[in-house]
């Protein structure tokens, strides 16, 4: 499976498909995240395998 | 994904440019980008001394990295807010701020609001009773009086500030659905100098949110990730989620937003300027413009708190 966290939530979902999607899936807009694996940005088509880790950054501050 | 410059893996694609980099690429471009704004919109030259307003986020730290490579006078400006409770918000922004200043051997001032006003950012609200439970309005008031004060009196020519296009589209669209035609007239780019106001300018006001995010990320500037405790769940933040929204399924929507309303503004559509400016005079106990009769309205918040502080006192 494959991990995403986001803050304090962790989300899985099954590997082979792409960032884009597994954002949708989690129900996260990718316009509001970054999304890095072993301290690299990825992109939306990125295809993710078994035993990813993927760390979300939120980019919307609200001041 | 490739990098349109070397073909290498890209790190960043802006889909509203049709433009992927890599790391590398991106990292020159960014500060590229910034300097043909800087430019574009007559901010400032490399001859006059900026004073950029930090608040240990991404965006101003970005802005100060950004302007300090790019060779500009730069120094930066920290006010201690005093919102400490639980997460302890103020206190590690400013000690971010301070490590960030200190590995670049930048020059970085800080105004405590405490130490100079008497009580905190969230104490002056609760004692004023402005802001319907939340200090928002006060901050913003007391920061724009602070980072007024602090360029004036230290001879700085420019205030600069890391607001980013995320943060003007959506102060736009909040505008817009009110129509406050004044505020609309007001935003902009540049706000330029008048007798006791520094120039104000945002050298990021055409950049996205996630390409702040994405050069601080790539070039290891540690920031206060954690909200603000008081902006959690504010207009703001909801605007720019519905923006978001817009901008997945059309690529560019917050971009065109807000160039398509610099242009309609200076094509003046909303009204003539100078048939709706307020005429300014200085407050007789700061000396900054006010609108106002009397005094000003940072000056009237202060009497308000020490008025308060003075019943509970008695």
């Amino acid at each position: 499976m494959v991990k995403l966290i986001l803050r304090d939530k962790e989300y899985e979902v099954r590997p082979g498909m792409d960032l884009l999607a597994a954002l949708e899936k989690c129900g996260i807009l990718s316009e509001s995240v970054i999304a890095t694996r072993d301290g690299e940005l990825i992109l939306d088509d990125e295809i993710l395998k078994n035993g990813d880790v993927i760390k979300l950054v939120a980019v919307i501050s609200g001041g | 994904m490739k990098c349109r410059k070397c073909g290498s893996k890209a790190s960043v694609n802006m889909r509203q440019h049709k433009l992927a980099l890599c790391k590398e690429h991106y990292l020159e471009w960014i500060p590229e980008q910034v300097e043909r704004h800087i430019n574009k919109y007559k901010m400032f030259t490399h001859e006059e001394k900026i004073l950029v307003a930090v608040s240990g986020g991404k965006d101003s730290l970005a802005l100060w990295d950004i302007l300090a490579r790019l060779g500009y006078q730069v120094d930066g400006l920290y006010i201690g807010l005093g919102i400490d409770e639980g997460e302890r918000y103020s206190s590690e922004s400013q000690r971010l701020t301070q490590k960030f200043a200190d590995e670049r051997n930048l020059k970085l001032h800080i105004v405590d609001v405490e130490k100079e006003y008497g009580q905190p950012i969230p104490v002056l609200s609760e004692l004023t009773h402005r802001g319907k439970g939340r200090p928002c309005s006060v901050c913003g008031l007391s920061k724009r009086h602070v980072m007024n004060r602090i360029a004036r009196d230290l001879g700085y020519a420019v205030l600069a500030t890391g607001h980013n296009l995320d943060d003007e589209a959506a102060v736009l669209f909040g505008n817009t659905l009110n129509w406050l035609g004044e505020y609309l007239l007001r935003q902009s780019p540049v706000l330029p100098e008048s007798p006791g106001l520094a120039r104000k300018v945002k050298p990021l006001c055409r950049f996205y949110e996630r390409e702040m995010a994405a050069y601080a990320f790539l070039r290891g500037i540690e920031y206060i990730y954690e909200e603000c405790p008081f902006a959690v769940g504010s207009k703001t933040t909801y605007y720019k989620e519905l923006l978001n929204q817009l901008e997945t399924k059309r690529p560019g929507a917050k971009l065109t937003f807000y160039l398509k309303f610099l242009e309609a503004r200076q094509g003046g559509l909303f009204a003539e300027q100078e048939k709706i400016q307020a005429t300014l005079t200085p407050c007789p106990n700061c000396g900054q413009p006010t609108s106002a009769p009397g005094l000003c309205s940072f000056c009237r918040l202060m009497v308000r708190a020490a008025t308060t502080t003075a019943e509970i006192t008695d």
